[in-house]
């Protein structure tokens, strides 16, 4: 069985550097040591607001070049945000209620697309998730947790992943005391893990930018605070908005 | 050749639920078309004016004509009388043609088959009003069910049929010929007899093709053979196993057996199948169906493959699951189009990748049921949740915007409605008044949290019938949480939906910003503040 196992590796064709990453948004390229995603990672993203956001940027990435991706325990995903991100929705499968068969059919998902976006229930056993971790390594399929995307709220996802990705400090813009809408935000991620990412690094995103997906950022964001747009709308003019 | 007719000649009245002893009667165009026997018994008849016939018969129930409902109730009363013999022709609602040659030797004679066709028909219509005429040709069939009367079935001899219609007038060849009726009358020639003793070319030459169709009925011969109904083909495969089958490994190799039988079937008929129901049962008696469904038509090996893994889920489910041996596997093709065969695409088209995510995506529906794997596709809509369809996986995702206008909510894992268009690549296909502006929230809550606001007195917020709020909102909690200081807001924004029909909804949406920079879209509806979505 062994040297089974040996033969087939031996078989398989050779994989160059690129074709081991899996592409993220350019805006986080500066974020991981290789500038992508190592296929077989798995990536939790801790349970902060932006979180969601930056998990669909990840999977417009995927999507758009034209790979599969499947999200398994999210019923609440905001799939019109999604398409704004930049997520090609025909090639993004739901699972919204898996039930007590969630590791059956992560497992089974593991075997068919490039990404799998996981909120996984809140007793999520330490077994399921090596084994999870394991099989996600074994099929190049990169697992990205979202920690706290379950319906019971926030807890720790019990194995410790290749990469943690958590929003550090998040800031809207566009939004006064009574008048203008939300209209882009700019965050702070900070990005940690084992290996060549021990050190931990941060990259300053619009997410979502003015424009609709993610990009670059520049200025620092100031520190958990609300930055009122500077062409605020009178509350008069509100009503315009809507439509 | 011998032909059956079996007629109810007031079909419409029958169809329409009246009972023979209530005068009741079928008009259309204000003209009577059928009348029961009671009606009859009062001297309505079928061609008078509706006025006289409620003058005849002050008492009478008059029922509008409807065609689909006759036929529709024929359905049944064929479907009974193809238990006796195959081959019938449906020749109107209310009267049916079958060749009697082989049914007639089986059931012991004309007259047999007759009274027990009359039986069958009588039974499934629950009166006893079905009239029988067995003759050479469907004409004369036609004449002797028309003539039965109290009777019921009238068997002309074979070979008897000429002399039979010889003494009828030329008026019962019927409405077709109704103005060559008249010529043949004004010539002299009234009978049947008379017009079959004229010589066919003669007839021909005189009257055109159609007084050669004419002469030829008169002569008892048909005009055309019975245009017979195919049953639909029979495309369902079931496999028996005895001794029940327990290893699943067994079970998916008769899937397979039956797969290719199921495939053989419908490529003979030139089909191919988009959607499929799966059905076992077990030695214990249960009995499971799942439906299966694949837009690009399911070849031997994806059926075969999705029958072993409906098989494993059944498996893997714990209650609800079999708990015997299979006794009984069944395919039945549900819906089934023309073959048109698939054209690969040259450059890219259906890629390695993506028939791997295939095969994972039906895996895990065998595991999880159809519905559980779903593709979002948006729509129109002013709410966030309204504005994405779910479509289950392997189900056409551009199905044509069928009730533009009135988006139906739908929610995630429940029921299968499909409204609204594909417009993955164009989100907004019409403008929808009231919607936010982009960007979307990110969290879309499956069931709105409900909350509390408060402005910095400690009163409770409102927002009034004109879309004024009472104060602005200073603090919130959600859920009954702790008390979380608000930095920015904006809104109301008010949001009235199909006011004009029941189950309306009014609602106003406030966007609320808090200090540690979470943000929430929080509507007020029925009284109450709730956090729709959050821009997680």
């Amino acid at each position: 069985m062994a040297s089974l196992h040996i033969a087939a590796a031996k078989g398989r064709p050779v994989a160059t550097a690129d074709t081991r990453l899996i592409g993220v948004p350019g805006a986080m390229a500066g974020l991981f040591p290789d500038g992508g995603i190592r296929r077989g990672s798995t990536v939790v993203i801790g349970p902060s607001s932006g979180g969601s956001s930056v998990a669909l940027a990840l999977v417009a990435a995927v999507t758009g070049s034209g790979a599969w991706a499947a999200a398994v325990g999210l019923p609440s995903l905001g799939l019109a945000a999604a398409a704004e991100l930049g997520v090609r929705l025909e090639r993004l499968a739901l699972v919204p209620y898996p039930g007590d068969q969630w590791t059956v059919a992560a497992a089974a998902l593991l075997d068919g697309v490039d990404l799998l976006l996981l909120g996984p229930p809140a007793r999520a056993g330490a077994g399921d998730a090596r084994r999870l971790a394991a099989r996600a390594r074994e099929r190049g399929v990169v697992m990205v947790v979202l920690d706290g995307g379950g319906p019971a709220g926030a807890f720790g996802w019990p194995e410790s992943p290749d990469f943690r990705l958590a929003v550090v400090r998040s800031a809207w813009d566009g939004l006064g005391v009574g008048y203008g809408h939300l209209r882009a935000r700019r965050v702070e991620v900070a990005l940690s893990g084992r290996r060549a990412a021990v050190r931990e690094r941060r990259q300053l995103l619009w997410l979502p930018g003015p424009g609709g997906e993610m990009a670059p950022a520049d200025e620092a964001v100031p520190a958990g605070e609300a930055v009122p747009a500077d062409e605020g709308v009178p509350v008069s003019k509100a009503a315009a908005l809507v439509g | 050749m011998r032909v059956l007719v079996a007629s109810l000649p007031d079909w419409s009245v029958v169809a329409a639920g009246c009972s023979p002893d209530v005068p009741a009667a079928v008009v259309t165009a204000n003209l009577v078309v059928a009348v029961t026997t009671a009606g009859r018994a009062d001297g309505v008849r079928p061609g008078l004016r509706r006025r006289e016939a409620q003058g005849r018969c002050p008492e009478l129930l008059v029922v509008a004509a409807d065609t689909g409902r006759d036929a529709r109730k024929w359905e049944p009363v064929v479907a009974a009388v193809e238990s006796l013999a195959r081959a019938v022709e449906v020749l109107a609602p209310g009267a049916l043609a079958l060749a009697t040659r082989g049914p007639s030797r089986y059931f012991g004679g004309d007259v047999a088959l007759g009274e027990k066709v009359a039986d069958v028909v009588d039974r499934t219509v629950g009166q006893a009003a079905c009239r029988v005429g067995v003759a050479d040709g469907l004409f004369a069939a036609g004449l002797a069910a028309r003539v039965a009367g109290g009777g019921r079935v009238v068997v002309v001899e074979p070979g008897g049929s000429p002399a039979w219609l010889a003494p009828y007038p030329v008026g019962a060849l019927g409405p077709d010929y109704g103005d060559l009726a008249d010529l043949l009358v004004r010539l002299g020639v009234r009978t049947l007899g008379d017009l079959a003793a004229l010589s066919g070319p003669s007839v021909l030459g005189r009257f055109g093709a159609r007084g050669a169709a004419a002469h030829r009925l008169a002569k008892a011969l048909d005009d055309r053979p019975l245009a017979a109904r195919t049953p639909p083909p029979d495309l369902i495969v079931t496999a028996e196993l005895d001794p029940p089958e327990q290893r699943i490994e067994a079970a998916a190799f008769v899937a397979k057996a039956l797969a290719d039988e199921l495939q053989e079937r419908l490529g003979s008929v030139g089909l191919t199948c988009t959607k499929v129901a799966i059905e076992v049962e077990t030695e214990h008696g249960e009995h499971l169906v799942r439906h299966w469904r694949h837009e690009g038509a399911l070849t031997a090996n994806a059926l075969s493959e999705r029958a072993r893994w409906q098989l494993d889920g059944w498996l893997a489910r714990g209650s609800g699951g079999p708990t015997g041996g299979l006794t009984l596997l069944r395919l039945t093709p549900e819906e089934v189009r023309p073959d048109g065969g698939r054209q690969m695409g040259f450059w890219g088209g259906l890629a390695d990748s993506d028939a791997r995510a295939a095969r994972a995506l039906a895996r895990v529906q065998g595991v999880l049921g159809p519905e559980a794997v779903v593709t979002a596709v948006l729509g129109g809509g002013r709410g966030f949740a309204e504005q994405v369809r779910l479509v289950p996986w392997g189900d056409a995702r551009n199905v044509e915007p069928a009730l533009r206008g009135s988006p139906k909510r739908r929610r995630l894992g429940k029921g299968s409605a499909r409204v609204a268009g594909d417009f993955a690549e164009s989100p907004a296909p019409a403008p929808w008044p009231g919607r936010l502006v982009r960007p979307s929230p990110a969290v879309v809550h499956q069931s709105p949290r409900p909350a509390e606001l408060r402005h910095v007195g400690g009163e409770p917020i409102e927002v009034s019938g004109r879309g004024a709020i009472s104060a602005a909102p200073a603090a919130i909690s959600i859920e009954g949480g702790p008390w979380s200081m608000v930095a920015a807001w904006a809104g109301p924004w008010p949001l009235e939906e199909r006011w004009w029909e029941g189950g309306g909804r009014r609602r106003a949406r406030l966007q609320v910003l808090l200090e540690s920079g979470d943000a929430h879209l929080v509507t007020r509806e029925s009284g109450r503040w709730w956090v729709e979505a959050s821009y997680g």
